[in-house]
């Protein structure tokens, strides 16, 4: 007897699914992410007004002042749905794991001067309540923020910020040799700490605000596009006179994790900013202020850690947040004389 | 005209961004599609392009990966770190 096999093409009647496909086109299978994306929240036929703010429907374009056409332009081109997140953090995190195993291992801290490890337990560590600000930002524009591309992608970002935290919790063992001590200091720090005040009040005046793209402009365009560079550059920087290295194998994850995030930032501050003149409006007048705020914010922070350069420095990251919003056609506006 | 080149990957999330990769880089490449893979010939030459995939997938893609996706290829293979090449000598 002959067995013939063959293999039956079997062409599928849908490659994906029909809100994909009015988007895409029927005949193109789409990519996981944009199934995971693009057009999944509810926008009509909402029953109940929220109880706690009946003028807005559940899910309402009036929560912002930012106005689109269409809310699916903020594509993340790191294309980040919760199999690519995942296996994207897993790595950060293992990465990081294995420079601070490299570190706790060899006592490699111990040679960093004593002074210089009292200087980042001071400036580093204080930095993981702002993250916690950070986390619960994220989740307000995951909440109240329109359209599955932005809310999701924030949502991934919240639990990010926890992980920043995390981070920054676990040099801080490291600088204690195991035991809490600096990250108990760094508390008071942020709370007493004179030069803390101005940025915790920023971080608390941010965690109040209502129009969830202002939390998304002010927290992770301004603040983070400030915080970051100046801590993995200038701060960094200031360590290799003190034998900082083993510090900076610590935080260089840090600056990994802002290249990273500002690869969405950026795509969705040019979505928004290309969208119309009233946006661009909207988006350098809120630009300006939470500059201008952020950076008389960090200046103490600034030179409790550089002296009299700390001010160079702050203007120097302002410098370079102004030169990444031009490219997105924004301005952060005139540099504020310190 | 020169003997074809091909590739065949499988229909994963890497393999469609890889396949659209090369048919945007290759303009004489030509897709078969089948069940579960795709299988792409090019007259001589056929190069896959580590940028392009990377843009494709929104992540850094290294051309070692591509044997995580290939089912089956034909011609010789110049590989280094940005790109992929299949070329009868």
């Amino acid at each position: 007897m002959n067995i013939d096999i063959q293999a039956e093409a079997i062409t599928p009647r849908r490659h994906t699914f029909s809100h994909i496909a009015r988007r895409f086109g029927v005949d193109k299978p789409a990519s996981r992410y944009e199934e995971a994306t693009y057009d999944v929240q509810p926008v009509a036929n909402f029953h109940y007004r929220p109880t706690w703010a009946p003028e807005f429907e559940l899910y309402d374009v009036a929560r912002t002042r930012i106005v689109m056409a269409d809310w699916y332009v903020f594509r993340d081109p790191r294309q980040f749905y919760y199999a690519t997140y995942n296996i994207s953090r897993a790595a950060m995190q293992q990465s990081f794991d294995d420079a601070v195993n490299f570190v706790e291992k060899r006592g490699l801290v111990a040679g960093v001067a004593p002074a210089w490890r009292e200087a980042v337990a001071a400036y580093l560590l204080p930095l993981r309540h702002l993250e916690w600000a950070a986390n619960m930002n994220c989740q307000l524009i995951a909440d109240w923020g329109y359209g599955t591309q932005i809310t999701s992608a924030a949502a991934f970002c919240g639990a990010d910020r926890l992980g920043l935290a995390q981070v920054i919790s676990r040099i801080g063992l490291v600088l204690g040799e195991g035991g809490d001590d600096h990250l108990v200091a760094a508390k008071t720090l942020w709370v007493d700490g004179a030069a803390w005040q101005p940025l915790r009040r920023l971080a608390e005046d941010m965690l109040v605000l209502r129009d969830w793209f202002e939390v998304y402009v002010a927290q992770l365009v301004v603040l983070d596009g400030l915080v970051y560079p100046l801590l993995c550059e200038s701060f960094d920087a200031a360590g290799v006179a003190h034998n900082g290295a083993p510090i900076s194998m610590m935080t260089g994850f840090l600056a990994d994790w802002f290249a990273d995030n500002s690869r969405w930032t950026d795509a969705v501050m040019k979505a928004a900013a290309g969208e119309s003149d009233a946006n661009r409006t909207v988006l350098n007048g809120w630009l300006r202020q939470w500059g201008e705020r952020a950076h008389e914010a960090l200046l103490p922070v600034a030179r409790q850690v550089l002296g009299e350069e700390g001010d160079a420095a702050v203007a120097q990251a302002r410098r370079q947040l102004s030169a990444r919003l031009e490219k997105l056609g924004l301005t952060l506006g005139e540099e504020v004389p310190a | 005209m020169s003997r074809p080149v091909s590739i065949t990957l499988q229909n994963s999330q890497d393999g469609i961004a890889i396949a659209n990769a090369i048919l945007a880089d290759n303009p004489e490449a030509q897709r078969k599609s089948f069940p579960a893979m795709t299988k792409i010939d090019c007259p001589g030459r056929l190069s896959i392009l580590a940028d392009s995939v990377s843009e494709r997938l929104g992540r850094e893609w290294d051309p070692q990966e591509i044997h995580m996706s290939v089912i089956s290829l034909s011609g010789s293979v110049d590989e280094d770190d940005g790109s992929f090449t299949l070329f009868w000598r």
